[in-house]
């Protein structure tokens, strides 16, 4: 019996330790979540810094309903008024982003 | 005679009227009525092209105008209720509405394409006509700063909405 606890002790610690590596190594390139903002007809400023694997929200503060749609047809976000949305981006380049309903309305987003 | 304007002819004798018949600027509870009709007269044509057309295009541009001038004339009222204003009909909403309710029955006596068309030839020719009326005189007279603000936002709205009519109208064609 007290064996037994034993050895599911250990095992726990091991895993345990494999959560903490894992933890650590995956600190250093740990993905992360850029905010835009959308309000007046606009988008707001595009986040600098954007990784592959990184997170995109965007935050519709408009009273209008919006897209934030990428041109290449990776993503495609319809946010209600007051809503947001996200996505994580897959590959590094420009994105041309735009919103279907306002066309003028345009953000070019780099990701590295 | 006065009706072969054309909606968008109106407006642009109607606004500056507003303005010289007095020999004064429109007063906030003017802009406001103005603004929120011609936000009203939109969202009418929009509903009216939901009714008629078939058009898939054209369909998702009505839905888009009816969203976003309900929402703007929301906040349009609850901006005067805030301020304790009453909107104060006047000469230019009212040639406004008239000229609306003549294309408006011009419109229904048109079907399939030929209503397309010219649905959204007019929204491409009101759209212009209301955006230069905002940025000449409803704009640069409104007094408070948030009705002033709320006006801007409809600029750029207008804006967005004229560039979405011209691409469709070029599809049509």
């Amino acid at each position: 019996m007290s064996a037994r606890r034993g050895f599911g002790f250990a095992r726990l610690l091991i895993a345990a330790g494999w959560v903490t590596v894992a933890a650590v190594s995956s600190a250093a390139t740990a993905p992360k979540v850029h905010t835009v903002v959308i309000a007046d007809m606009a988008f707001g400023p595009a986040p600098a810094d954007v990784h592959v694997g990184d997170t995109v929200r965007y935050v519709n503060k408009d009273m209008f309903r919006h897209t934030a749609t990428a041109r290449d047809g990776s993503f495609d976000l319809d946010m209600q008024p007051k809503t947001s949305a996200e996505t994580v981006v897959k590959k590094a380049g420009t994105i041309n982003v735009y919103c279907r309903f306002h066309p003028g309305m345009k953000q070019a987003l780099t990701v590295k | 005679m006065f009706n072969r304007l054309g909606l968008a002819a109106a407006l642009a004798i109607a606004v500056p009227a507003v303005v010289s018949a007095r020999a004064q600027k429109p007063t906030d509870p003017q802009i406001a009525h103005i603004a929120y009709t011609a936000g009203a007269i939109d969202v009418a044509a929009g509903e009216q092209a939901l009714n008629k057309s078939q058009n898939p295009d054209v369909r998702a541009f009505a839905e888009e105008m009816v969203r976003d001038h309900k929402a703007v004339n929301d906040q349009a009222l609850a901006l005067v209720k805030k301020l304790g204003v009453t909107p104060q009909d006047n000469p230019t909403s009212q040639a406004l509405t008239r000229q609306a309710e003549a294309k408006r029955a011009e419109l229904a006596r048109l079907s399939g394409p030929a209503f397309d068309k010219a649905y959204v030839a007019n929204e491409v020719a009101y759209h212009k006509t209301v955006n230069g009326a905002l940025a000449g005189t409803l704009i640069p007279d409104a007094s408070n700063a948030e009705l002033k603000s709320l006006l801007q936002t409809g600029l750029k709205l207008f804006q967005e909405h004229e560039m979405h009519a011209e691409h469709l109208s070029g599809e049509l064609k």
